[in-house]
């Protein structure tokens, strides 16, 4: 194929991603897991590319995970989007930025039954004025929170401390990048790269100078998929997903895995521990686990953040690895002390 | 060990790399009418032994293709090598000596 052929082909893989002025909901399950990383967001946003972007105190769950666990019906889940959508517009903003991947894949959801059944929307709207009074406009750009830092993901490049590389070889790091599967499986012209090439973490991680690991099981599944992990008895499905991923990447020796879903690093993180202590089984180097991050904990380590600050001391498989080999500061009692400060 | 209440579940996806392929080219070198089987089912609707226990030669002869052969050597022990799974079976295969061969690729590789 000639290369601008492909070129062309590519550019239907893109989508519009809001330049400033965001309107930033958070998710309800990701500051138990991963505490530091939508600070980190707004940091980053705020502090190091001065964009303009707003949090309403009022902002409540999306419902997603109830209404993928059958338990939120599709017209409740509708309403308190709607909701959410009427704190965006109250407040003056447009463009709406989830910090979760199922908020996204719902949001996207909505929209697109929205568009296709606007008797539906009317439905909706008369539900939330008769239930709160309020009214709302349809964002005009929609974009997960990893679209962003996507978006600007030369710019934080640019002020980068640390890079994706080892400073005792020189080499990149291997990098496994998992992207959630609400993101772009269902809506695929929804997300960077669509389902079949999702660019929007390898387009970081190429940028701030790792070297991505393509292995048989990429795109499988964390394992979190809601039903079977919140049934107990399931949890022996859920663990075997990220199992067989594991068993997959392992051959290809990655340092460390970056994720842009709230299930995805805790289940990768865990399960790690999890097998370790059920078969006896680890899958990094030196009988350690593969370290697992976020990629707002990635940029704020290329920022040069400090990395109890970002909360890598909340996560299960220690970090510790990936940042002796970057080249990170850190100070081990620190860790330790706010491990037990926790407790 | 750590009991968390639940195992891990076993894979169950088929991995033609390393898949067990003796018995089903043994039998495909002996018996070469399994490579015109339809994989119908006649065979398993007409059987005697099929109607009084859970033998099931289709599943069987599907089985070994993808080296699947767990619990094999018991499983054709139910067979009563009657032959009336090869006298309806549509395309003439001779179902009745690829039990008979299947025993004998066991005892090879598996004994």
């Amino acid at each position: 194929m000639k290369l601008e052929g492909k070129k062309a082909i590519w550019k239907d893989y893109q989508k519009e991603i809001a330049d400033d002025k965001y309107f930033y909901v958070r998710s309800c399950v990701r500051q138990n897991f991963f505490p530091g990383s939508e600070t980190a967001f707004l940091k980053i946003l705020r502090d190091e590319l001065k964009k303009d972007v707003y949090e309403h105190p009022c902002h409540t769950t999306c419902t997603g995970i109830g209404y993928h666990g059958d338990v939120v019906p599709f017209d409740t889940a509708m309403t308190v989007v709607a909701r959410q959508f009427a704190l965006m517009t109250e407040s003056g903003y447009e463009n709406l930025v989830p910090s979760c991947i199922t908020s996204f894949g719902l949001y996207t959801e909505i929209l697109e039954t929205w568009h296709h059944f606007p008797e539906t929307e009317n439905k909706i709207r008369e539900y939330l004025k008769k239930a709160t009074g309020r009214e709302f406009k349809i964002p005009k750009n929609l974009a997960h929170a990893s679209d962003v830092i996507f978006k600007f993901r030369k710019e934080i490049a640019a002020k980068a401390k640390h890079k994706l590389i080892n400073k005792n070889t020189g080499e990149s790091l291997k990098v496994v990048e998992h992207i959630g599967c609400h993101y772009s499986k269902m809506f695929p012209s929804k997300g960077v790269g669509g389902a079949e090439y999702p660019y929007v973490l390898t387009g970081m991680i190429e940028e701030w100078g790792g070297e991505i690991i393509d292995y048989p099981e990429r795109r499988h599944c964390c394992g979190f998929g809601f039903r079977q992990y919140l049934v107990q008895a399931n949890r022996g499905y859920s663990i075997a997903c990220s199992k067989k991923k594991f068993d997959s990447m392992e051959p290809y020796k990655p340092d460390m895995i970056i994720t842009n879903c709230p299930g995805c690093p805790m289940f990768l993180d865990r399960w790690q521990y999890t097998i370790k202590e059920m078969e006896g089984k680890t899958y990094g180097q030196n009988g350690e686990g593969i370290p697992v991050f976020t990629y707002e904990e990635v940029a704020g380590l290329v920022l040069g953040y400090d990395p109890w600050d970002l909360g890598l001391q909340m996560h299960q498989t220690d970090c510790e690895p990936v940042l002796d080999k970057m080249g990170v500061g850190y100070d081990k009692s620190k860790k330790r002390e706010l491990i037990i400060n926790n407790e | 060990m750590v009991d968390f209440g639940f195992s891990i579940n076993k894979d169950r996806q088929i991995d033609f790399d390393n898949a067990d392929r003796r018995i089903i080219e043994y039998v495909a070198k002996e018996e070469s009418t399994i490579a015109i089987c339809l994989i119908c089912g006649a065979c398993t609707a007409t059987c005697s032994a099929g109607n009084f226990t859970d033998f099931n030669i289709r599943k069987i002869t599907n089985m070994i293709r993808v080296g699947e052969i767990e619990n094999l050597k018991e499983e054709i022990k139910k067979c009563m090598l009657c032959g009336k799974c090869q006298l309806v079976c549509p395309r003439g295969v001779n179902t009745r000596n690829i039990i008979l061969k299947i025993n004998e690729a066991i005892k090879i590789f598996h004994e």
